[in-house]
């Protein structure tokens, strides 16, 4: 990557941001919430103190990580809507090992197969949406939104069924695993290296792959003109099933993470959305692996600031939601604003 | 309507499309520009048509200096631009794509637009029928639709970016004709073409450009050679084609039939011979265009057969053609050819032999600086493929050929090219034969068939009704067989 584009789309992010927060502040001015005070709770929320920091990283480690997964679906034209389903299969798969594992001994090694099980469930997941795609020419968009229903229906049986608490079934989750099944987080801002390490891990085996190898360059001459790729000698079917399993992959990694290092049981919001505001994370980053984590910092921060904003201000709770989803606009505004731009500048291609 | 433009400069970072153009276009009149591949002619178009916004410079319509940035704005001054590929619904009809752009509002104005289409196309003796679905129209009669719909949105100016490539002389001809009628009503037009012949034939004046400045400007009547001169700086060798003894057959079609394209392709016995170029002549979508793609195995017949050196192919995809040696390039550019968004490094990298998992970019871009200066490409190799004009994106095309391919089988592969580059790109080509490789092209330039071809097989709504050796025929009488009057 160039250092002057890289310069360029950080100038975009900059004046995204921007707008993301004019658009926030008329929203509060208009819903007569007092403006400073919201954002001063937001910082505080977020970065007030190293425990706040902390649920901060926690939320940004599974964002990064299925931010990464969709720059290879995205690199080759899929839209993987379904990465919020392939979330919550990894984090299925992995309670599902976690299970044996209660009464071991080798937590360790227990704690290490789930990560595993999260990868191949969520990669799972993914080839289904892929499968249909390639094989039946089922749009992935519709697939990946049908197969989250299915994801987020089996969470539901299983936690009302066969995972069921002795005694009560409750939306609150399974029963909670022992400490020894949770994964060993630092002292002080209480989050896990490995969670810190996979997503570091992740970024830079994306941004590897997607530079240096073959499978990145075939995934963008098959994103960009599968036609021509083909008469290049690449096939592009392989190509869009394989960028769904490192979707997959990485996405399953996440849901893994929220498993055996956020709430240690499964729940229903096991995937807290991250999924879908993944996608988002990797739009506004331009589709890029170096800006895309600085994104999901953002949001992690917005959504961790807001938490406790209608406790603290006595707003009504919707608001964070608001807030998060005028953002959303904003973003794809500029996003759309940004696209006339360049379309402006190259002059749109014919002959 | 006059327009004047000053002084127009345009810049992609260091490269100067458009260094400094200065030319007025006069009322009535229909001026041509020329140059060379690269030269900044469609840089040019694109900044009239508003589809591009100039680096510097000023436009004046009527002595009134004016600035607009989008088509519509432009179409809404009186400029409208006939793209090459032409921009249309193609599951829509011929009337609808009419009233794109033009009706508004709830009513049902099909009755009104109708009687508009009927008298416009009559006025230029255009047969369209208005009902018939736009995907079943050739090139030559999508482009009779567009410019009946600019002329009904009320353009003035009326630029043309290479209309003569992929139409027939018929069409041509209409095309002219209905040129001559527009501008004796006082509109202007500007034509951009490679096609010295068709450019002397229907312009009252000339504009050359070269490196993105004005070289020369003529009116007519114009001498050859010094519009040459101008254009190239010398006088390009005309290419030809010295007869060869064919070898054995390595191509076998028996009895084929196919759907596709526009006419499909039925009962097709064709046997091509090693050594041999065959040109492929007839109307875009005769059945030409299929049969390339059923050589290539890029489409499946429906029956026949089709044998490669012995071998029945019938079931095989293209991978499996392309390992025995087989090599299609196609002629859309930038739709099936290469890839947008992609550096030419990078297309380099995609076909490199030696597929590891690591790439080699350092390999790949020498690999790309070496055919960019072996093909006189102008760019980087990091430029990206939608970037390059038009005929260096056809040069890149044909930067790709493989070394010892046994038949190449290439759509158009002069497209778009200057004369220069395309007697260079045919000397190039003949060699190959040299080495007992088989071309088969396609080409809508019946002079460049026979100039290059040894054989010549001429199609008609889906059949291939002539096979003859080119030095047999003349392109008088390829021109009755292609309208299939034989
Ligand atoms: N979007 C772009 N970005 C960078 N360079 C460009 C772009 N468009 C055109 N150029 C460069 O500007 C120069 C002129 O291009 P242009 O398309 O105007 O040539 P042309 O005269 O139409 O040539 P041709 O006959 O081959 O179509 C070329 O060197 C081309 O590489
Ligand atoms: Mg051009």
């Amino acid at each position: 990557m160039k250092p002057k584009l890289l310069l360029r789309y950080s100038k975009e992010l900059i004046l995204t941001l921007a707008v993301v927060f004019l658009f926030t502040t008329i929203i509060l001015l208009v819903t007569g919430a007092p403006v400073l005070a919201v954002y001063y709770h937001i910082f505080k929320g977020s970065l007030g103190s190293w425990a706040k920091f902390g649920h901060v990283i926690k939320t940004w480690i599974p964002l990064t990580l299925c931010a990464c997964g969709l720059l290879y679906t995205f690199r080759i034209g899929l839209w993987n809507i379904g990465v919020e389903g392939q979330v919550m299969m990894g984090a299925i798969f992995a309670t599902a090992v976690l299970r044996f594992g209660v009464e071991s001994h080798f937590s360790e090694l227990y704690l290490f197969l789930s990560i595993l099980a999260g990868i191949a469930g969520g990669a799972i997941w993914a080839l289904i949406a892929g499968y249909l795609k390639t094989a039946g020419g089922v749009n992935e968009i519709f697939a990946g939104l049908g197969l989250n229903f299915v994801a987020q229906a089996i969470i539901l049986w299983l936690i009302f069924g066969p995972w069921k608490r002795p005694g009560i079934a409750s939306m609150s989750g399974t029963e909670l695993f022992p400490k020894a099944l949770w994964l060993p987080s630092t002292f002080l801002l209480r989050i896990s290296p490995i969670g810190i390490f996979s997503a570091f891990a992740a970024i830079i085996l994306t941004a590897l792959m997607l530079r240096y190898t073959r499978i990145g360059l075939c995934l963008k001459a098959v994103g960009n003109n599968p036609k021509a790729a083909y008469l290049f000698g690449v096939k592009p079917q392989p190509y869009m099933l394989l960028a769904m399993i490192f979707a997959g992959g990485f996405s399953g990694v996440a849901g893994c993470l929220q498993v055996t290092d956020v709430y240690h049981r499964l729940l229903p919001a096991i995937s807290s959305n991250y999924g879908y505001l993944a996608l988002l994370v990797v739009m506004l980053g331009n589709f890029n692996v170096w800006i895309s984590p600085a994104v999901a910092f953002f949001f992690a921060c917005l959504n961790i600031g807001s938490v406790q904003l209608p406790m603290m201000l006595q707003l009504d709770s919707s608001l964070s939601g608001v807030i998060q989803g005028a953002s959303v606009l904003a973003a794809l505004g500029m996003q759309a604003w940004r696209m006339r731009i360049r379309s402006n500048e190259v002059g749109a291609f014919y002959e | 309507m006059r327009v004047e433009v000053h002084d127009i400069h345009k810049h992609y970072g260091p490269v100067r499309a458009n260094d400094g153009i200065t030319l007025t276009i006069e009322p009535g009149r229909i001026h041509g520009i020329l140059g060379e591949n690269g030269a900044g002619k469609t840089t040019l178009m694109k900044i009239l048509a508003g589809y591009t916004r100039k680096t510097s410079g000023y436009l004046c319509m009527d002595q009134v200096p004016v600035d607009y940035r989008t088509p519509t704005e432009a179409s809404q001054l009186g400029i409208g631009m006939l793209y090459q590929d032409p921009l249309d619904f193609p599951f829509l009809s011929v009337l609808e794509n009419f009233m794109i752009g033009q009706a508004v509002g709830l009513a049902n104005q099909k009755k009104y637009y109708r009687k508009k289409f009927d008298s416009l196309a009559a006025d230029f003796d255009f047969a369209l029928r208005p009902n018939v679905q736009v995907n079943r129209l050739t090139i030559g009669e999508r482009q009779q639709l567009e410019i009946l719909r600019l002329l009904s949105l009320g353009i003035q100016v009326l630029i043309l970016d290479e209309p003569t490539t992929g139409i027939t002389n018929v069409q041509k001809d209409y095309l002219f004709s209905a040129l001559k009628k527009m501008t004796s009503e006082g509109k202007s037009i500007i034509l951009v073409s490679h096609k010295l012949k068709d450019v002397e034939a229907v312009c009252n004046q000339l504009t050359v450009l070269r490196r993105g400045k004005v070289t020369g400007e003529m009116k007519a009547p114009f001498d050859t050679d010094i519009l040459l001169e101008m254009m190239f700086g010398q006088t390009p060798i005309p290419f030809n084609r010295c007869l060869q003894e064919s070898g054995r057959t390595i191509l076998e079609l028996d009895n084929v039939s196919a759907p596709g394209g526009r006419s499909g392709l039925s009962d097709c016995n064709i046997r091509i011979r090693q050594g041999e170029v065959v040109g492929l002549a007839g109307l875009e979508g005769s059945g030409q265009d299929v049969f390339l793609r059923i050589a290539a195995g890029l489409l499946r017949p429906a029956g026949g057969s089709v044998m490669l050196k012995d071998k029945r192919m019938n079931a095989k995809d293209y991978h499996c053609f392309k390992h025995s040696g087989v090599f299609f390039q196609p002629s859309s550019r930038l739709e099936e050819g290469l890839i947008s968004g992609c550096s030419v490094t990078e297309h380099f990298a995609l076909q490199s032999d030696h597929k590891k998992f690591v790439t080699k970019w350092s390999d790949a871009t020498s690999d790309a600086k070496k055919k960019m200066t072996e093909f006189r490409i102008i760019g980087r190799p990091d430029s990206l493929a939608e970037s390059l004009s038009g005929g260096n994106q056809q040069r890149l095309l044909l930067s790709f050929l493989p070394r010892n391919p046994l038949l190449l089988l290439l759509e158009n592969p002069t497209r778009g090219l200057d004369m220069e580059s395309s007697s260079w790109v045919w000397q190039h080509l003949h060699k190959y034969c040299s080495d007992n490789t088989t071309i088969v092209f396609s080409s809508s330039d019946l002079d460049e068939i026979i100039m290059a071809a040894d054989r010549v097989l001429v199609f008609f709504n889906g059949k291939m009704i002539k096979d003859t050796r080119t030095c047999e025929t003349s392109s008088y009488e390829l021109g009755l067989a292609i309208a299939g009057k034989r």
